[in-house]
């Protein structure tokens, strides 16, 4: 069979999603005549109808919570911000209304609100975010972050399956990027909670997700072959529940850990996977737990001043190294 | 902008000398946009490039309306206004490709910036944001027994935010002098206007909020120039907020890399053959003999050479110096400390 994008595998979650339950629908600004901004949705209109593919007005907070109401209903609404920099509009709805509705209302509210962060693309700061820690200290939310083409899939699939609301953090340098046969046998679900090792290693490991992925294994490999040290690789896949196993189990087999993510350092999610360590396995470690992030500004436009901000393989490298050193 | 001087045309309150000036300001939008979108072919537009292309008369005209000391907030497509209110075409070719040199030191893109002595304040693309902002400009007027006064653009699609209705509400009941401008273009993105709001004129918004509004010819110039300064005296003298629905066309896509294909191509060509607001306030002022053909002609030229000087100015500039980067996110430490990774040896 032949390759598909990152794009195109998410598509395909989707499209096979609302094939099988009807109660699956899409709405969201352009998402139907248009297929959306990155035309993740394109043809789907045609397919499933005007009443299963909405395009709504520019009214984020509205979005969220008219999902919000018809996943009481039994329903299973997919939410596409434009961009994930966007969802800040809908913050309330989502934080105070959607996160608390089983615990203080018994509410059943299975919603999936995705679409397009990160950088890397030449954005400036309103589309090139990655706003995941503010939706991290959120009880009642889960969020997903796809790092390759098989979960993309996997784990839209797994959303819209899932009982509680679930942020699906999709990455825009990724969408056409990434290429992958995903074969046509099984069937692709990807649970939500589970990390995985995307490379096996001994002497340190690196926590990391979505587009991280990428640069974290390229560094792993300019260690292997230039210092002949082994460094593993975990792919959390999901940041909410946190997949603590995985992470200890690793902490346990190589003693050092680099975190590694995109968003900015201060309360960034690093600072919580540092925490569960020290209080889990601190004497297993034989160094400093260490992070690569972004640093604490918003995004910036220019090329260079982007290359600045954000972490780049080669910090990861030298990171590495150094912790390998300790 | 030229002001005041000048005899008075016979059936408006402008003088030759100003309508030949919003002439420039019309032109040197139109052509400005057409070099960004070569530079954009070339590769040299880092981000995506936004047309304002049959839109340019309510831009020019509504900020041609105000005085100096008032403020205003563009939109996306609010070049001409940009213009109106003194940004040189040079800061925003530099804007666009990023430059070193560009007001943002590129950190932000394209319109995105401000010089609140020349009276504009840029921007941030989350939709409806700038109305309670330029709200609260007016709140400081208001406060200050400033006659100053506030104007501020909004989309047929950022009508529908939250933040709209919460900026116009807060300066209606607030009797703030704010100017609040819908620009009824058709479209947002790909989703027509019948998508977006029940009602078929968005001025009906504005009586929920208690203010006046009318809704007028978005491509007659002189038209949106009068009802602005109407609007803009009375915000003045104390009246409060006014909206002010123009009616115009998006001609091009949402933006440059957007084929358009949910525009019938009919309804493009009818706006551009038959309501070209450029076209048209050329006409007026020919056929009413208040220019003439050469003095129109000078201003081409004129707005040819200056931008070829803008390009030239700037296209080779460099990018920023990456470590900028880390500057001006706080006034106190100016700078965020380079982290632990970049201060590592080789
Ligand atoms: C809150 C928010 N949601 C989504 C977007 C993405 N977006 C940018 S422009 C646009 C359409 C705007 O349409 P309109 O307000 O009619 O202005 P026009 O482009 O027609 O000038 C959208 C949806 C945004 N900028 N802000
Ligand atoms: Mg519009």
């Amino acid at each position: 069979m032949a390759e598909v994008t990152y794009l195109e595998a998410l598509r395909q979650g989707l499209w096979e999603e609302m094939e099988r339950d009807e109660e699956v629908f899409l709405l969201g600004e352009d998402v139907g005549r248009y297929g959306g901004a990155f035309k993740v949705t394109e043809g789907f209109q045609d397919r499933f109808g005007e009443r299963r593919v909405i395009d709504t007005p520019i009214s984020e907070a509205a979005i969220v919570g008219a999902a919000a109401g018809a996943a009481h209903m039994g329903m299973r609404p997919v939410v596409e911000m434009q961009f994930m920099d966007f969802i800040a509009c809908a913050y309330d709805m989502l934080t105070n209304y959607v996160a608390t509705a089983r615990y203080r209302a018994g509410l059943s509210t299975p919603i999936v609100v995705r679409g397009p962060s990160g950088g890397y693309v030449r954005g400036g700061p309103f589309h090139s975010q990655n706003p995941e820690a503010g939706f991290f200290h959120t009880p009642g939310l889960k969020l997903v972050c796809p790092a390759t083409v098989r979960d993309a899939k996997g784990l839209i699939k797994a959303a819209i399956r899932d009982d509680d609301p679930v942020i699906y953090f999709e990455h825009k340098y990724l969408y056409r990027r990434l290429k992958d046969d995903l074969g046509e046998d099984e069937e692709i679900i990807t649970p939500i909670g589970k990390a995985r090792i995307a490379r096996e290693g001994t002497d340190l490991t690196i926590i990391t997700w979505s587009a991280m992925v990428w640069k974290s294994l390229d560094a792993a490999q300019t260690i292997e072959k230039e210092d002949g040290a082994s460094v593993e690789v975990l792919d959390l896949r999901t940041l909410l529940p946190m997949d603590d196993d995985a992470i200890m189990a690793s902490v346990r087999k190589t003693n050092k850990v680099l975190i590694v993510h995109e968003d900015s350092r201060t309360g960034g999610v690093a600072g919580e996977i540092t925490a569960r360590i020290n209080e889990t396995a601190f004497e297993w470690l034989d160094g400093p737990i260490m992070r690569v992030t972004a640093h604490d500004t918003p995004v910036p436009y220019a090329p260079t001043l982007e290359d600045c901000v954000l972490p780049q393989t080669e910090d990861i490298v030298r990171s590495a190294r150094w912790l390998l050193a300790y | 902008m030229q002001r005041g001087a000048g005899v008075m045309t016979p059936t408006t309150r402008l003088s030759r000398e100003q309508l030949l000036d919003m002439s420039y300001y019309l032109a040197l939008t139109r052509s400005l946009e057409e070099r960004l979108v070569n530079l954009y072919r070339q590769g040299k537009v880092i981000g995506g490039l936004y047309r304002s292309l049959g839109q340019e008369g309510e831009s020019v005209a509504s900020a041609y309306a105000l005085e100096p000391g008032d403020v205003l907030s563009p939109l996306i497509r609010n070049l001409g206004s940009m213009l109106v209110m003194g940004a040189k075409p040079v800061e925003i070719l530099r804007q666009y490709m990023a430059k070193e040199t560009s007001p943002t030191g590129g950190r932000e893109m394209n319109l995105h910036f401000n010089d609140l002595g020349l009276g504009y304040l840029g921007q941030i693309s989350p939709l409806g944001d700038m109305i309670s902002v330029m709200a609260g400009i007016c709140l400081s007027f208001k406060v200050r027994d400033e006659s100053r006064v506030g104007l501020v653009y909004i989309g047929d699609g950022g009508t529908s935010t939250g933040a709209f209705h919460e900026g116009v509400n807060f300066a209606a009941v607030q009797r703030l002098p704010l100017v609040v401008i819908v620009e009824h273009n058709g479209y947002a993105y790909s989703t027509p206007t019948s998508d977006q709001t029940a009602t078929p004129r968005l001025v009906t918004k504005a009586k929920a909020y208690g203010i006046p509004g009318i809704t007028i010819d978005g491509n007659d110039v002189l038209v949106v120039y009068e009802a602005t300064r109407d609007a803009v005296e009375k915000a003045r003298a104390g009246a409060g907020t006014f909206m002010i629905e123009v009616v115009t066309y998006r001609r091009k896509g949402h933006a440059e890399h957007d084929d358009q294909r949910y525009q019938p191509k009919e309804e493009i060509a009818e706006w551009a053959e038959h309501n070209d607001p450029i076209d048209r306030y050329t006409a007026t002022l020919l056929e009413q003999e208040w220019v003439t053909r050469a003095e129109l002609d000078d201003i081409a030229r004129r707005v040819s050479t200056e931008l070829n000087q803008a390009v030239e100015e700037c296209e080779n500039d460099p990018l920023p110096d990456g470590a900028t980067a880390l500057s001006r996110a706080y006034a106190r430490p100016p700078q965020v400390e380079p982290l632990w990774f970049r201060r590592l040896d080789g």
